[in-house]
């Protein structure tokens, strides 16, 4: 599953761009993550330019990032 | 009930906030939606803008946020040897950007652009012929009908990707970006923006200090979107071991992703454009696109509105923007894409052969992409036959 860490993130977006699933959303200083359409590629975990997307162990399906 | 315009601008950065002005000065109807709540901020940019620009533009410069005089660039090899070049073209300013986009806003405004901040729009579809845009406004749902929609939302787009086109960018086309803004500094040279290169400094890119007066600075870097550390950990290694910066403030932070190759061949479908960051339109040498995306921005308003004059908003109708814009801007970029494959091969060894065996007209000249120095490289780089097949490769 991947995560994003709402600490260190500085909502550029960049994440979203990459995503080939479209399943990031940035809000005004949130990210979401669609666990349902997310395929856990790391691509946002590789252009991330403060380390805040992480890929974890575990399936989080519906599940909200930062949460 | 939902209101009614003939575009809908989704995006309130220089790019949108360009094209609701020309298209409102063109006598269209135009609302920009803004998702954050002020433009201009945050500023995902080094706030550079070259001369040339501004005359291309009809810009002129004002001292409120043109504030540092820029006349040329200084190019640093990893072990410490630069390359200073000082020419009209490298000039320009760097810019208290926040500030010029409000300028462009209020400039948007009185042409008779109507814009909104703090409104994402979380959906968007086609419906009779036109576009539906969903917002979310201070929690409530809020619908805007229109003829059309202009996507201009950087480089998280969504909007275009809700409307069928595809935006994704793939990672070898995106640098990953860092930058603080930094004041109570020291450096060498404050007139000039300067550039670090080498695989330690910034793999894959650059590491940039924009000087936006005597003490103050955006210290930044691009690197590769395959990396393998943080862009954050290469500009905090730089500025900790540059004697002149680490006793400085940050007072920003800004992070960004770069999109410096991938461009879209086809940057419109039935009732969408796509400009700015989110049709990927920056130079894929120095990843910098204010000028780029205006012009752009410029381009798609006049093909928007003598569409809609015409009453006819299909892919068809507006895809004249494909070819004007490739024709003014885009073939030269695509050109420059190559030399950036150049500078991406280059190890830090290449970077100090370079500067020991090219003057500073020459290395602008090759990074230019200037024909006549195939047989200069061909000449100078005998003993460096490796290096001299990279650059005749990209040249």
């Amino acid at each position: 599953m991947i995560v994003n860490d709402p600490k260190k993130c500085c909502y550029c977006g960049g994440c979203v761009g990459v995503c080939p699933k479209a399943a990031i959303t940035l809000k005004e200083t949130r990210i979401e993550i669609d666990h349902e359409k997310c395929i856990e590629c790391s691509s946002c975990v590789l252009i991330c330019p403060v380390d805040a997307m992480k890929k974890v162990d575990g399936k989080g399906k519906g599940a909200k990032a930062g949460e | 009930m939902a209101d009614n315009y003939d575009v809908v601008v989704v995006g309130g950065g220089p790019a949108g906030l360009m094209t609701s002005k020309k298209l409102a000065e063109q006598g269209v109807s135009v609302l920009c939606l803004e998702k954050l709540q002020e433009i201009g901020v945050p500023v995902r940019c080094a706030e550079g803008l070259g001369l040339n620009w501004f005359k291309r533009l009809g810009i002129k410069p004002n001292k409120q946020w043109a504030v540092n005089d820029i006349f040329g660039a200084a190019l640093w090899t990893p072990k410490g040897k630069k390359i200073e070049v000082r020419t009209p073209d490298a000039s320009g300013f760097v810019l208290e950007r926040r500030l010029f986009e409000k300028e462009l806003a209020r400039d948007a405004a009185k042409a008779g652009a109507k814009i909104i901040v703090k409104t994402p729009v979380i959906a968007a579809e086609r419906k009779n012929g036109g576009v539906e845009a969903t917002t979310e406004e201070y929690g409530e749902i809020v619908k805007y009908n229109s003829k059309m929609i202009i996507a201009a939302d950087g480089i998280e787009s969504r909007v275009a990707r809700m409307l069928g086109m595809e935006t994704k960018i793939g990672l070898n086309d995106v640098d990953s970006g860092f930058q603080y803004e930094m004041a109570g500094i020291d450096f060498d040279d404050p007139d000039l923006i300067s550039l670090f290169f080498g695989n330690k400094v910034a793999p894959r890119g650059y590491l940039w200090c924009f000087p936006k007066g005597k003490h103050e600075a955006n210290v930044g870097v691009g690197i590769g979107g395959t990396r393998k550390e943080s862009a954050k950990s290469y500009v905090d290694k730089f500025v900790a071991a540059h004697p002149g910066l680490k006793n400085g403030s940050k007072i920003i932070v800004n992070a960004g992703a770069i999109p410096v190759g991938g461009f879209l061949d086809n940057m419109v479908a039935d009732n969408l454009m796509v400009i700015g960051d989110a049709a990927h339109q920056v130079d894929p040498i120095h990843g910098g696109g204010m000028g780029i995306v205006m012009e752009a921005g410029a381009i798609a308003a006049e093909v928007a509105a003598g569409a809609l004059k015409r009453g006819d908003v299909s892919e068809k109708a507006l895809s004249p923007y494909n070819g004007l814009w490739y024709e003014k801007r885009g073939n030269k970029l695509k050109g420059r894409l190559k030399r950036r494959l150049m500078l991406e091969e280059m190890t830090d060894d290449d970077f100090e052969n370079i500067a020991a065996n090219l003057n500073s007209e020459e290395v602008m000249k090759l990074a230019e992409g200037d024909l006549s120095m195939k047989a200069k490289v061909g000449l100078r780089f005998v003993k460096h036959p490796e290096l001299m097949r990279k650059m005749l490769k990209h040249l």
